[in-house]
Formats: C-alpha cells, sequence, structure tokens
C-alpha cells in the first residue's frame, strides 16, 4: 500500500488513520511519510494531559474538546493507554469517556497503547501528534497513561502541559517530590467537589511559593471535569498567550526537539548496539557468575568491545 | 508489519445496558495480546464505524442482547463497507437464535459466538480471521 500524503495533509480521516498506523509500527514507511509531511507541522496548539490513573484525564480532555469546537476548532486527540508487560495486549479505554465528543466529523480520536515504553506515552506518540498537526487540526491534545511521579516524556510532545491531580492524590510532601509536578504548566486540581480539594490545591500554591526562577509560574485551577472545566481553559488560554511573547514558543519547542532526538538517538543506538550481541553478552554473564567480575565491570567492558 | 498486534474495537450498540459480556470480551482479547479499543455502551452504528476507521482496528466486535441484531449487525456492515473498510472483520456475539446467525453470516456477517463459548475460542478465530484478511490485503 502507498500512503497518500496529500490525503493526509487534505484532512481525509482514512488516510490519516493508516499513517497512524504506519508511524505506529516504527518502520521507514512512516518516516518516509513524516518527512512528506513535516513541512506543514508546527500550526497547531499542543497540549498534553497527564497525572495518575483515575484523575480525571479523559473526562477533562472530553470537556476541552467540548471547550474548542465552541471556538470551531478542528480537534485532534490521541490518548495513550498501558500495553500489558505479560501478554503484549492493551486494553484502551479513554475513547469510552469522550464517546459523544469523539462523533463529531471535526473531531479525529485515536488510542495508542505503550507498547513497552515507560515515560508514560508509547515511543511514537509525538510523531502521532506531528501527523496530526500537519494534517490540518487546530488543536491537539495528549493524553498519557495514568503516571506516578517520574514519566515526563510529555513535557517533550506539548506545548503547555497540565497535570491533572484529585483531592486524593496526596498531601504537601508528595507535593514537594521531583518529578511530575515540575513538568506542569497548569496544575488541575480535579474532582473538586470531593472534600480536600482547596487543601490540595493549597499545598500544590505553598510548593510553588518555594520554586525559586520560575519564568512561568504554574496555575492552579479546581475543576469538576462533568459540570465546569472554565477554570482550565482559561488557564491554558493564559499559558498559551504567555508562550506567544518574546519568542517563548519557539524557544520551548526547539527543547522539545532536542530532548525528543535524544531519547530517539538513544533508542537507535541502542538497537544497534545491541545487535548481533547476544554472544558476547552471554560470555560476559559467564565471567560475573563465575566470580571474575561485577556486572557494572562486565556491561562497561561489553560497550567497549561492540564499539571497537 | 504482519507482526503488529491485532486491533479490536469492542461496542455495545443501541439501548442495551448489559455490558457485562463486552467487558469479559474485552479483557479475554487484551488477555490473547490484542490491542482492545473499548467504547462501551450506547454507540450508533454511525459512532462505531467512526471510531473503527479512526482507530484503523482490524475486526469490530458487538455485543447484542437486546433484539436489535438483525438490524444493527447489517448496518454497521454497510457502514464499514461505505468507509471503504472491506478488510475489516465484523464479528460478534449475544443472545442471537441460530436462524439469525445463519442469516447474518450467510450476509456477510463473520462468525458469531453465543452464551457459554469459552473466550479462547473467539480469540483463536479472530487470530485466523485477521490473519487471512491482512495476507489478502
Amino acid at each position: 500500500m502507498t500512503l497518500d500524503a496529500a490525503a493526509i495533509l487534505s484532512g481525509d480521516r482514512r488516510a490519516i488513520a493508516r499513517g497512524l498506523t504506519e508511524i505506529e509500527s516504527g518502520g521507514p514507511a512512516g518516516v518516509t511519510l513524516l518527512d512528506a509531511v513535516w513541512s506543514k507541522t508546527g500550526r497547531a496548539r499542543r497540549v498534553g494531559v497527564t497525572g495518575p490513573p483515575g484523575a480525571g484525564k479523559s473526562s477533562l480532555v472530553a470537556g476541552l474538546v467540548r471547550m474548542l469546537r465552541g471556538r470551531q476548532e478542528r480537534v485532534g486527540v490521541i490518548c495513550v493507554d498501558p500495553t500489558s508487560p505479560f501478554t503484549g495486549g492493551a486494553l484502551l479505554g479513554d475513547r469510552h469517556r469522550m464517546s459523544r465528543e469523539a462523533f463529531d466529523d471535526s473531531v479525529f480520536v485515536r488510542s495508542l497503547a505503550t507498547r513497552g515504553n515507560l515515560g508514560g506515552l508509547s515511543r511514537s506518540a509525538p510523531a502521532a501528534l506531528d501527523l496530526l498537526d500537519a494534517a490540518g487540526f487546530d488543536s491537539v491534545i495528549v493524553e498519557t497513561v495514568g503516571v506516578g511521579q517520574s514519566e515526563v516524556e510529555v513535557v517533550a510532545t506539548a506545548d503547555t502541559i497540565v497535570v491533572v491531580l484529585s483531592p486524593e492524590s496526596g498531601d504537601a510532601v508528595q507535593a514537594m517530590k521531583a518529578g511530575l509536578l515540575e513538568v506542569a504548566d497548569v496544575l488541575c486540581v480535579n474532582k473538586a467537589d470531593r472534600d480536600g480539594a482547596d487543601e490540595m490545591a493549597l499545598a500544590l500554591s505553598n510548593m510553588l511559593d518555594l520554586r525559586e526562577g520560575l519564568a512561568w509560574r504554574p496555575l492552579v485551577v479546581k475543576t469538576n471535569a462533568l459540570l465546569d472545566i472554565a477554570p482550565l481553559t482559561d488557564a491554558i488560554d493564559a499559558h498559551q498567550a504567555w508562550l506567544g511573547e518574546d519568542g517563548r514558543l519557539g524557544k520551548r519547542r526547539r527543547d522539545a526537539t532536542m530532548q525528543r532526538l535524544r531519547w530517539l538517538v538513544g533508542d537507535l543506538a541502542t538497537e544497534r548496539l545491541l545487535r548481533d550481541a547476544e554472544a558476547l553478552l552471554e560470555r560476559e554473564v559467564a565471567a560475573v557468575h563465575a566470580g571474575s567480575c561485577s556486572v557494572a565491570h562486565a556491561a562497561q567492558r561489553a560497550v567497549e568491545e561492540i564499539l571497537a | 508489519m504482519s507482526d503488529r498486534p491485532i486491533r479490536v474495537l469492542i461496542a455495545k450498540a443501541g439501548l442495551d445496558g448489559h455490558d457485562r459480556g463486552a467487558k469479559v470480551v474485552a479483557q479475554a482479547l487484551r488477555d490473547a495480546g490484542m490491542e482492545v479499543v473499548y467504547t462501551g455502551l450506547r454507540q450508533t452504528p454511525e459512532m462505531i464505524v467512526k471510531a473503527a476507521l479512526e482507530e484503523d482496528v482490524d475486526a469490530v466486535g458487538l455485543s447484542l442482547h437486546s433484539g436489535a441484531h438483525m438490524t444493527i449487525f447489517p448496518r454497521v456492515l454497510e457502514l464499514l463497507h461505505a468507509a471503504g473498510l472491506t478488510h475489516v472483520l465484523l464479528t460478534g456475539g449475544g443472545v442471537i437464535p441460530d436462524a439469525d446467525r445463519a442469516t447474518l453470516q450467510n450476509g456477510g456477517v463473520g462468525q458469531l459466538f453465543g452464551p457459554g463459548t469459552p473466550t479462547r475460542d473467539l480469540a483463536h478465530y479472530i487470530e485466523k480471521e485477521v490473519a487471512r484478511r491482512r495476507a489478502a490485503n
């Protein structure tokens, strides 16, 4: 099958869907396709939504889609759910939360499985966003898997990052930890009708007060995804307006590209290094178990030998 | 390309709210190594086909216990074909009389499974049928 870049650029949904499959497969056809549409990328506004499981990410994304449709925007959504490390299977259930919003010719929703990637996204998710961007969607939203504390790949994928928490997400000490909260441009305490929402929002604000040298002080908002998400959309708009000044958006995107490049080069290099290295690794395993050197030493020696 | 995971859409159509079977099947197919898009309840044929197209699935599985199978299956098949998705396997199950099952299968719907079917059979059928269809494309 030949992939029709022209059809994708004109917004043909079937062509976009097949293109996404190709990109997800990670083969050369996906790379060729991305090259063919690359000049059309960079126009869409990109929003990333992340946070722990059950915080309400999908329901908030549904709300964002409704809001953006109200502005007559065309919206693309990529939702990522985890692949089982045991069977390779996945249950992709995010679409289920936005099934009414997805049934709209100006909305395109695609679910991706992580397929072994651990950073909160699938390896192909950033490129999937690129394709939706090129296909002419005004806004593209990426929703990560339910994450813990350190899955921060989303930061290299979107212009504005929303970290969604619920009142049950923890106390002030959790809010002080490194990782997830540091990538937020907007901190959203969802399920704000529940007890503890005000305390959670306050703990987050206090944490932010102690962070010095922030160019952008993340906004803390409270929402109820089923009723009112206006505080969230206002906060995203405010961040996007800020990004629009002084060349900040361009710099942010260059930084993101550098990060993506590092990851991809790392992946490709690892693949190349390990190709045909099985016998050599077996030899190192034998050395370690014979007690002649540590695993760390064996690893260093293996890399030296492969590169030699 | 042939080793990419099988993608299946599992949906409940119409007002039938009995989603236990659909959930059991979705989980069984997940455990069989497939990527299962679960769309949940109250889907129209149009919603199902739009989802199948965007998710680029190999198969659509519908669960029907409401008696609407003679309407829903042909309609979904018609819309799949109209969308150019002739390669997509339409299968499913639920409470469907034998005579209706035969009629639907003769009309181009894949195998339909009744209550009590081991989920393993379902997974094997989808694997075999999708492999055949991928090879033919």
